[in-house]
Formats: structure tokens, C-alpha cells, sequence
């Protein structure tokens, strides 16, 4: 469990991070999302002891991180890929961490092979991919074995191969009972991967919330309807108070609904005996909720707890 | 705080942490000693100093070879150890600047690549990183600088010994120098961990360590007392008075170093850079 109380961090008179309160339950996957500069980064290197923080606390599993003289067997942390030294294997990156940690040197053999990167150990990492990178990264935050594990942009320059395997990784470490805290300023990338959502913006807690129920705070919750008789049914709709769009190719017309439900607008058209092909209720994607909820400073507001 | 609302209920229990064995300070040693061997270009620079310097006692020797040749017979002096021609200053103060500059890079390359955020989430105990280093990188170059010294020792009383101009190893002031110029190389080294701590920056950290261990002395005489005072402080002033086995003249202008106080010029170096490092270590965000 990671717990974050009123954590700010000030870097000269600017304000990175802002009275930050969250926690992240261990059994899920935890989305922290935010824009770019939203403070994300600079949130996990203080809980990591990277940086000290200007107020507030920040402690990983009770205590906080930097406490523990080694800490891989606490927390396995990837902040970016590129923090390897070129000139060396992966294998030796790998021993030399171990090593430190006081871990059995066979862990080394067992993550470059969960990791898909067997085959790459004995090459020198200045040589690797940005994807390859990432995996030996994750191979890092994996060798202590550890209950809490954090990363920082994890699917960046990864093939769509890579993205589906570490999906079902940060899945399966969770369903192990551990924390898993997963950074990312892709909404559509949470959508799939993430339980629930942290989600900041310019400092500040936004929403701390499941996937489901933040996409559902979106007030564009709308109304997909099929019908040969658009026309007839766009007076209607418009009579009962609904604001109507056309979308969709002629000969495959269909209406976006928004300020009716589904239900009432099956209701009126069976009343005026309209043939529906098409009744679906589009909700928000977590892009289009996001975006509602970072407009403006007023909403960050609004979406403070407390 | 905040909690999460509509938390599902938590299936599996969270893993305890693997039973944990005690840190020890021998991992973090074994641990800089991997990153140091893991690196291709350490051989190859180790090799390189060791030819380069003995070469130029070597080349010291053999100019005094021939110098001596060209003396008849019976004009000739015995000079008891020729010492500037088994450590010759050359060789020796580009000894410092590698020495300085591969200790320096042995921190600053963490934080140029962002590795020392790697290594520091790995061990949190920051003080103890820095020591490991400082440690890994004293006993390498202590094996090095033993090498070059009682190398370059060997190879110019072997050219010197072709004009019956040799010493052994029980000379007097002998040893002395053997032992002085196999620590310079460690001390520089150990300082240019300190000094890439304190700086971070590559390129600051390498102008700053050649500065400091090299182009400084030169601005200080030994005429005034001050400005003696301050050459006297100098690790490179040091090592050349630990070399010099003979009572200072009373010809001798300016003032002369102690031998116990270069001794201890030489400790003091790496020791104040070090604790330095400590301090700010601790402070500062990785």
C-alpha cells in the first residue's frame, strides 16, 4: 500500500506538486494520470526518497521508503528505462543491483527470462531499444520480488506486442495481492489496464476514483439511434427537450442523442410507431471525462475531496 | 487522507516482503566492483597509465644514461638514487589526472546516465553508496599505483644499473618514494570521487579535478610564507617532498615542507572530499 498525506514540493517559488492526498490499495492496478507536467514524476520520486518533499509525508507499506537501507525487496520502482549505464550488459546492470541488495544471483536469470530479454544478457544495453529498455527495466523493479511496484511511462516505445504482454504482467502482479502504481498521460492506455485512477492535475488530486466511475462523471453521456425515419424523429426528440445530431454516411444515418435516456427515447418512438435499427448508450471514454475535468481551474476545484 | 471510493475487496493478501537478510556493506562493495569490472574501457585504461608512466620513468632513465656517458669516468659523483628519474613528474602528474578523472567518472556517469536514480532506489542508504565507491575505486588504484611505482622503480634502475648508476630497494629514501607515488594514484582517485559528488556535471567535474588536483600548485611559490603554506597543501607538492630523501640545504631558497605534514597533505585530500561528499549527498534530490 503506498499512502500520500498533503505531499507538496516547491522548486524555487513554483509549486510541482500541491497537498497531495491518495492511497494505492495492494490486489489492483492504479492508473496516475495527469497531463504532461501535472507533477506525476515528481509524486514517485518522493515517495521513492528522490526528492525530498517541501510538506507533507509519503510512506510504502507504513513507513516511509527511504527508511529501508536496501530497498528492492520493498519496492520495485521503474522511473525511466534510459537510467542504465550503455557500456554495460544486462546482465551485469542486473548482477551489479542484486548484488547490492544481497539477492541470490539465479534472480537475475529468472527476470531477463520473464522479461523476454534471455537472449539480449550478455549484450551491452547501449545497443537496445527504447522497448528493450523498458523491459529491462521492469526487470529491475522485478528482483526483489517486491509488494509494491511502481512505473513511470512503462509503455512507451514498446511494439503493440510488448504493450499486450506488460498489460497482462501489471495484471497478473496484481491479482498476486500486490500494489501496482502505473503512470501514464495515455487515458486510453488506463482505460485497459487500470482498476482504478489517481488522476492530478497541475499538482492537485483531481479524482481518486475506479476506471469506471470516473468515466461516468462526464456529463456527455449520449444516445446512438438507428432509424430510417431520422427526420421524423428529430422533431420529436427536439419537442421532448433532447439536443439532436446527425452523424454517420447517407444510407446509414444515425442521430447522436444527448438530454434524453435511452429508454424514453424508445418509448417515444414506439409511440409514434418509428422503426429503430439502432439503440445504444455511448458512454464517455475516459479522454472525453478527463478533458471535462481538466478545463479549467475552477473544475480542479470542484474536484477536490473533502 | 483520501481514501479510494468503491474499492472492489481485495482477493489475494498482499505478499510480506521476502525475509530480508541485513544490509551489509560487503554487497555495496561487491556490487561497485561488478559495475567497475562490467566496463570495457577499464582494462583498457588501467593498461594504458601503467605502460604510459613506466614508459617515462624509462625515458627519464635513458636521457640519464646517456648524459652520464658523456661524463669521463673520472669526473663522475655518486648521486645515491637518482629519484626523479624512477618517478619522473611527467609521467606521474598525467598518473594524477587519470587517476582523478576515472574515479570522478566512477560517479559521474551515474548521473549523467540517471543511473544513480536506479542505484539509489535500489539502496537508499546514500552515504553508504558513496563509500562503497570510494572504497572499490581506492583499492583498485592502490593495486595500480603499487604496480606503476615498483615498476617504474625497477625498469630505471635496470637502464641506470648499464652506468653502475643503480640503487637497490634498501637505498635510502627509497622506499619512501616507492610507497608515496603507489598512494598518489589512489588518493587523486579518491578525490575525483569526492569532487564528481560534490559537482554531478561531467565536464565540471573533469575541468574541476584537473584544476584542482594539477593547474592550482603552480599559482603558489614557496618564497612567502602564505603562498608557501598554501603549495605545501598541494597533494602534488606533497608527493614531490616525500620524494626528496635529502636534508634540505641551507642554500635552499623558500620554505621547505615537512615530511610527517605531506603525509598527511596526502590523507587529509581524499578524507575532507569525502566526508564533503556525505554531507551534500544526503541533502540533495538524486
Amino acid at each position: 500500500m503506498i499512502e500520500v498525506n498533503e505531499l507538496t514540493k516547491m522548486y524555487g517559488g513554483k509549486t510541482a506538486v500541491d497537498q497531495l492526498s491518495f492511497t494505492v490499495q495492494p490486489g489492483q492496478v492504479t492508473g496516475f494520470l495527469g497531463p504532461n507536467g501535472a507533477g506525476k514524476t515528481t509524486t514517485l520520486r518522493m515517495i521513492l526518497g528522490l526528492d525530498t518533499p517541501t510538506g507533507g509525508t509519503a510512506t510504502v507499506s507504513g513507513v516511509p521508503f527511504p527508511s529501508h537501507p536496501r530497498g528492492l525487496r520493498h519496492v520495485g520502482a521503474l522511473l525511466d528505462a534510459g537510467h542504465v549505464h550503455g557500456g554495460r550488459t544486462a546482465a551485469a546492470h542486473l548482477t551489479a543491483l542484486a548484488r547490492s541488495n544481497g539477492i541470490p544471483l539465479r534472480r537475475v536469470e529468472e527476470v531477463l527470462q520473464e522479461v523476454g530479454l534471455t537472449e539480449a544478457a550478455r549484450r551491452r544495453i547501449g545497443g537496445f531499444s527504447l522497448g528493450m529498455k523498458q523491459r529491462l527495466g521492469i526487470a529491475t523493479t522485478l528482483l526483489g520480488d517486491p509488494p509494491v511496484l511502481m512505473f513511470d511511462e512503462p509503455i512507451n516505445g514498446m511494439d503493440p506486442e510488448g504493450v499486450l504482454w506488460v498489460r497482462h504482467l501489471f495484471r497478473r502482479l496484481a491479482a498476486e495481492g500486490r500494489t501496482v502504481f502505473l503512470s501514464s498521460h495515455l487515458m486510453s492506455e488506463m482505460e485497459q489496464t487500470a482498476d482504478q485512477l489517481v488522476v492530478i492535475g497541475q499538482g492537485r488530486l483531481i479524482a481518486a476514483e475506479s476506471v469506471r466511475s470516473f468515466a461516468a462523471r462526464s456529463t456527455r453521456l449520449s444516445v446512438v439511434v438507428g432509424t430510417p425515419q431520422a427526420a421524423e424523429l428529430t422533431v420529436l426528440l427536439t419537442a421532448a427537450g433532447a439536443s439532436v445530431e446527425p452523424e454517420g454516411s447517407a444510407g446509414a444515418e444515425r442521430l447522436a442523442v444527448t438530454g434524453l435516456p435511452a429508454d424514453r427515447i424508445g418509448a417515444l418512438a414506439f409511440e409514434h410507431r418509428i422503426l429503430l435499427h439502432e439503440l445504444t448508450t455511448r458512454s464517455a471514454s475516459l479522454e472525453e471525462a478527463f478533458m471535462e475535468l481538466t478545463a479549467g481551474s475552477v473544475e480542479y476545484l470542484a474536484g477536490r475531496p473533502r | 487522507m483520501t481514501t479510494l471510493a468503491s474499492v472492489p475487496p481485495i482477493t489475494a493478501a498482499a505478499p510480506a516482503p521476502a525475509a530480508e537478510p541485513p544490509a551489509r556493506f560487503g554487497d555495496l562493495l561487491a556490487s561497485e566492483w561488478i559495475k567497475t569490472r562490467s566496463l570495457r574501457s577499464t582494462p583498457w585504461t588501467l593498461a594504458f597509465v601503467m605502460l604510459f608512466v613506466i614508459g617515462s620513468s624509462a625515458a627519464a632513465s635513458l636521457a640519464e644514461y646517456y648524459n652520464i656517458g658523456k661524463i669521463s669516468p673520472d669526473a663522475r659523483t655518486d648521486q645515491g638514487f637518482l629519484v626523479f628519474d624512477a618517478y619522473s613528474p611527467a609521467g606521474y602528474m598525467t598518473l594524477m589526472l587519470v587517476a582523478g578523472s576515472i574515479g570522478a567518472l566512477a560517479v559521474v556517469s551515474e548521473y549523467g546516465s540517471g543511473l544513480i536514480r536506479t542505484t539509489t532506489v535500489a539502496v537508499p542508504a546514500r552515504g553508504s553508496v558513496v563509500l562503497a565507491k570510494a572504497a572499490v575505486v581506492a583499492a583498485v588504484w592502490t593495486v595500480v599505483g603499487t604496480v606503476i611505482s615498483i615498476g617504474s622503480f625497477t625498469v630505471s634502475q635496470a637502464i641506470l644499473n648499464g652506468r653502475h648508476a643503480g640503487v637497490s630497494f634498501s637505498q635510502h629514501g627509497v622506499l619512501r618514494a616507492v610507497v608515496a607515488s603507489a598512494l598518489l594514484a589512489p588518493v587523486c582517485a579518491v578525490i575525483g570521487v569526492g569532487l564528481g559528488v560534490l559537482i554531478r556535471h561531467s565536464a565540471a567535474t573533469m575541468t574541476t579535478t584537473a584544476f584542482t588536483l594539477l593547474m592550482l600548485q603552480p599559482m603558489f611559490s614557496d618564497s612567502k610564507r602564505w603562498s608557501a603554506d598554501v603549495n605545501h597543501m598541494m597533494v602534488v607538492t606533497a608527493w614531490k617532498r616525500l620524494l626528496e630523501y635529502w636534508e634540505p640545504g641551507p642554500d635552499r631558497l623558500g620554505y621547505t615542507a615537512t615530511v610527517p605534514g605531506s603525509w598527511i597533505v596526502l590523507a587529509l585530500w581524499p578524507f575532507v572530499a569525502i566526508v564533503l561528499a556525505l554531507v551534500v549527498v544526503r541533502r540533495r534530490d538524486v
